[in-house]
């Protein structure tokens, strides 16, 4: 009963992290209905920002937060001038093409400089014992800096004039221009904050767990999932989805073959897709 | 819409002229190279064309296309590896239960619209993925390995993959006759009014739930057959190839490329892409950064053509909309 | 004078460019490699292995067969690490680039499309990266494997294990990937025949990224040794995740990913875990054929700029065996040389390599083994050591694993 609390527990701790990801997608997507086909690569640059700076630079771990998130801020800024400027307006989606593209070029260019070799970044931080089960520091820690860093998202945008911009944007863009509001800039911004979640989530994973420049595609699929969990275009909730997501695997493992997880996993989303369209976590206006 | 009258259009012409060209080119010059390069074109072209049935004319965002290849191949290599089935009788029977399971899905999902339309389709992958790699009679995650002699039927190895390539144009020619039936008829006018504004067609007495099952368990039946002859091929299936998200992301790539709602563009994007992609591989110079060019080329294209390359065509050359559809 | 000495020099180099022309035969050996995609690493190092036999080759003059000296040309593309353009790859190399030998792609999964390609065309290929054997029963009659098939990557742990604690509780946990699964699937066996308990047996998806709820579930069936894995971020994911939650494990397996020099990078959760292997620097097999391991290892060295690892020297194997048995038929074709794979049985610094000839089997490999290599602090440092068999050790194991 213990390892069935053990692996709740700390599902939930990974799932902040999953959830954090998914904020990044999940913002740019709702404020433009841009989907971000680059965000795993993303989440794989950010884990590369950490590995260079730690271990090859030798830098406590945790020092690569801020300049992971101000470089995945410049890089969505560029991304947005190269790749989804031109695309907003043109027929809902088209920027899958651009995004898709553009990600074909750096997981080229990252197989060109790293291979599909596998890194890892050693963190030694003491864990909290629960009799015979374990739960990792660095697990703790960085969901304890995902709730942090969702949270101040969170105060950004109902706070701040340029985050409340951002959610008039969303909201109505038409409108948003008339009152004034450069959308161009704020678009700009926005795509700048989901890639930067994306690199930020992508570092903190990267203190978890070892990755490979490949590792992209299997945390943008969760954060899909999380995404439709948590509700579309609506931040919070995604944490929360994440929270969900992680949960569920904690308590479905004990008790079924490990093979069958998924399978349960993906059939619970297609089910709550059906029966939630607006997501379990969702409230109108949450954006 | 009767088929008599589509033969009198020239646009019915055409595809048989692509039809004979990818039938007697490589046959006549017994180019087993072209033959080999000209099949994936094929391939790409059939799930292409039928991605853009849901795609181009409904409207609807299909991440998932590829569970129809995948699945189709599974039921064909299944019922010839463990049966004994003929090939032909595989095929068909792969084809018929992949639009129903499509049907029966299609029920469910299709009650979804947009994105959430869009990522549920990606959970039915996964899941039948998933499941696939649980399931024992079909070999679980190791897959299924087909043994030589299962090519003597259709006389040796040899003669075999020209048979195999023939029946892949010929499904491929019935993908683009498909596309352009349903385009010309009332079927596809009401599609094309639900990828317009799918609650004023609902109004207008489009019976929408219907003719959406009813286009995504048709888009579901050539890809199986183009699944169960590619894996046969293969001789060799397992769930991470027949279930491959990318080729699913590939083929929306294409349709948009070529200019989705068209059957020319479409099936040009395939073709295009296919042979680029193709080239870029094979290539001395380029084959490094071979993801990188391609990458490049296809940001340049989307930036520059918006319509597409039938978008382009067309604006271009204003007469080719009464030709080419 | 000078213009003397021109039309010498003139002369001279008429002379060179006009020599290999005449005397010169060459064969040319087609593959596709993976240089893109995830099976990157593993093919990179086969690939490595491959190039460096052919400039071994060439430097020495050549393959002699009948009376003539062949230089090797490689002719090679990438495969993208998937299925889907192999076939196309293959009947290019065979048709447009006139390859008179084929050397497999990497990966189980990508040899059996290329397989129906070689065997259309009755051209002989070498496998040295596809252990699984079932492409092997499916009556192929050209296609030879040098490395040791799946069902016996662990069975040198399972005996360790047996000699080490009798009474050990095993979880066999891995890749739900066809290669991780007929190993496990082949040990699970193994371990039964020796009397060992496995109180869990279970398979992950490969695309698995949290190891967390599943190390719980090995902690919670009592485990005290670990057997499976599967690639590379998985298995190292969960060598990291059992150290981190403190599993308490005596003994750890795990596939391919320790094999890797980049292991180590995992620092105090690499230390005590081992791994099946094709090969190890410290082996010292007595050559019949080809190099020593000293010799190939420093070479390799010089030349490639990279240490040699078991990738490297399976992929050097394929090429010798392929020279061997050119020269042993005294002839490039393709019969010829299949008669002569089919009668090969000679020790490499690789070890022994001799092919099953039973139509049920054909071109499997029954003569390698394998050994056991362990994650071992040497001089402070962390390092493989071979541990098993006991009699090719290059230290004792360490049982059970203690943390540092």
């Amino acid at each position: 009963m213990l390892g069935v609390l053990a692996s709740i527990i700390d599902g939930v701790l990974v799932g902040l992290v999953y959830g954090l990801a998914a904020m990044g997608l999940t913002l740019i997507w709702g404020v433009m209905d841009v989907i971000n086909l680059t965000h795993g690569t993303m989440i794989v640059a950010g884990m590369f920002g950490l590995y260079g700076l730690a271990t090859a630079l030798g830098a406590p771990p945790y020092l690569a937060l801020p300049p992971v998130l101000i470089g995945g801020f410049l890089a969505g800024v560029a991304l947005y001038w190269v790749a989804v400027h031109r695309m907003v307006g043109r027929p809902p989606l088209m920027s899958l093409l651009s995004t898709f593209s553009i990600n074909l070029m750096l997981v080229g260019i990252g197989t060109g400089i790293w291979g599909t070799a596998l890194f890892n970044v050693d963190v030694s931080l003491p864990g909290i014992s629960m009799g015979r089960y374990t739960f990792p520091g660095a697990h703790i820690l960085a969901a304890i800096l995902a709730a942090v860093i969702a949270a101040s998202l969170y105060v950004f945008l109902h706070r701040t004039r340029l985050g409340k911009a951002v959610r008039a944007v969303a909201n109505n863009r038409e409108a948003a221009e008339l009152v004034g509001i450069p959308t161009t800039r704020v678009l700009a911004i926005t795509v700048g904050f989901g890639v930067a979640l994306a690199g930020v989530s992508g570092m903190l994973i990267g203190t978890l767990f070892p990755f490979t420049i490949l590792s992209g595609d299997g945390y943008q699929l969760k954060s899909f999932v999380v995404t439709v969990l948590g509700g579309f275009g609506n931040p919070l909730g995604a944490l929360m989805g994440g929270v969900a997501l992680g949960l569920l695997e904690g308590a479905i493992t004990p008790f079924v073959p490990v093979s069958w997880t998924l399978v349960i996993e993906f059939v619970l989303f297609v089910l709550v897709l059906i029966a939630f369209p607006g997501g379990v976590f969702s409230r109108r206006g949450a954006m | 819409m009767s088929l008599l009258r589509l033969t009198r259009r020239p646009f019915f012409w055409i595809i048989a002229l692509v039809i004979a060209s990818f039938v007697l080119v490589p046959w006549l010059g017994n180019d087993v190279q072209l033959r080999e390069s000209l099949l994936l074109a094929a391939l790409y072209i059939t799930l292409a064309s039928n991605l853009n049935l849901m795609l181009g004319y409904a409207g609807y965002i299909n991440f998932g296309s590829i569970v129809f290849f995948g699945l189709g191949g599974y039921i064909c290599v299944w019922l010839v590896n463990s049966y004994n089935w003929p090939l032909s009788a595989s095929l068909i029977t792969a084809g018929v239960c992949v639009s129903a399971l499509a049907l029966i899905f299609g029920l469910g999902i299709l009650r979804l619209r947009g994105a959430f339309f869009a990522l549920s389709t990606i959970g039915i992958v996964e899941a039948v993925e998933a499941f696939a790699e649980n399931f024992t009679p079909w070999g679980g995650s190791a897959g299924v390995y087909l043994s030589s002699s299962i090519f003597a039927p259709l006389g040796g190895p040899a003669r075999a993959l020209w048979v195999l390539y023939f029946i892949m144009v010929g499904v491929m020619g019935a993908s683009l006759y498909l596309s352009y039936a349903i385009k010309s008829s009332k079927f596809g006018l009401g599609l094309l009014a639900i990828g317009q504004n799918e609650d004023a067609a609902a109004i207008l007495g489009v019976p929408t739930p219907f003719y959406k099952a009813l286009v995504y368990s048709a888009s579901a039946f050539l890809p199986a057959i183009a699944g169960g002859l590619y894996f046969f091929k293969s001789a060799f299936i397992q769930p991470s190839d027949a279930f491959d998200l990318s080729l699913s992301t590939e083929a929306l790539v294409v349709a948009m490329l070529g200019g989705q709602g068209t059957v020319t563009g479409v099936a040009l994007g395939a073709y295009l892409y296919e042979e680029l992609r193709g080239y870029l591989l094979t290539s001395q110079t380029f084959s490094n950064f071979q993801l990188v060019i391609a990458g490049a080329l296809l940001l340049l294209i989307v930036l520059f053509f918006p319509g597409g390359l039938m978008g382009f065509i067309y604006s271009r050359f204003p007469r080719t909309q009464k030709v080419l559809e | 004078m000078k213009r003397l000495y021109l039309l010498a020099a003139a002369a001279a180099a008429v002379a060179l460019a006009a020599t290999p022309a005449l005397a010169e035969d060459t064969i040319t050996v087609g593959f596709t490699a993976s240089l893109t995609g995830p099976l990157n690493v593993d093919s990179a190092g086969q690939q490595r292995g491959y190039e460096f036999w052919r400039d071994e080759v060439n430097a020495a003059g050549g393959i002699k067969a009948g009376g003539k000296s062949y230089k090797v040309k490689f002719v090679t593309y990438d495969d993208q690490s998937v299925g889907g353009r192999v076939q196309q790859l293959y009947t290019r190399l065979i048709n447009q680039d006139k390859a008179d030998f084929l050397f497999s792609p990497y990966s189980s999964g990508l040899t059996a499309p290329a397989t129906v390609i070689s065997e259309q065309y009755g051209k002989i290929m070498i496998d040295s990266g596809g252990a699984e054997e079932k492409p092997f029963e499916t009556g192929n009659k050209y296609l030879f494997m040098v490395i040791t098939s799946a069902s016996h990557y662990l069975s040198g742990a399972v005996e360790a294990l047996k000699k080490y604690n009798p009474q050990a509780k095993l979880a066999l946990v891995y890749s739900d990937d066809p290669f991780s699964k007929a190993v496990l699937a082949a040990a699970a066996k193994q371990a039964k025949d020796a009397g060992l308990e496995v109180v869990m047996n279970e398979s992950y998806s490969p695309s698995t990224t949290d190891f967390g709820p599943i190390v719980n579930k090995i902690v919670s069936s009592n485990a005290d040794a670990f057997l499976g894995g599967g690639h590379y971020s998985d298995g190292a994911t969960l060598a990291r995740q059992m150290h981190d939650q403190k599993a308490n494990m005596k003994w750890i397996s795990i596939l391919v990913a320790p094999a890797d020099d980049k292991f180590g990078e995992l620092g105090p959760a690499a230390l005590g875990v081992t791994v099946p292997s094709q090969w190890e620097l410290q082996v010292n097999y007595t050559p019949q054929f080809g190099p020593t391991t000293a010799q190939f290892a420093k070479a390799f060295q010089d030349k490639m700029h990279a240490k040699a690892d078991y990738h490297g020297a399976s992929g050097y194997t394929v090429g010798v065996v392929l020279q061997h048995a050119i020269e042993q038929a005294g002839s490039i074709d393709t019969e010829k040389v299949a008669a002569a794979l089919n009668a090969t049985d000679i020790a490499t610094f690789f070890g022994h390599v001799k092919f099953a000839t039973d139509a049920g089997h054909h071109g499997l490999q029954v003569a390698h083994q394998m050994v056991l290599a362990q994650w071992q602090m040497v001089d402070g440092k962390l390092g493989r050591q071979v541990i098993w068999p006991e009699d090719a050790r290059s230290a004792p194991a360490m049982y059970p694993i203690k943390q540092q």
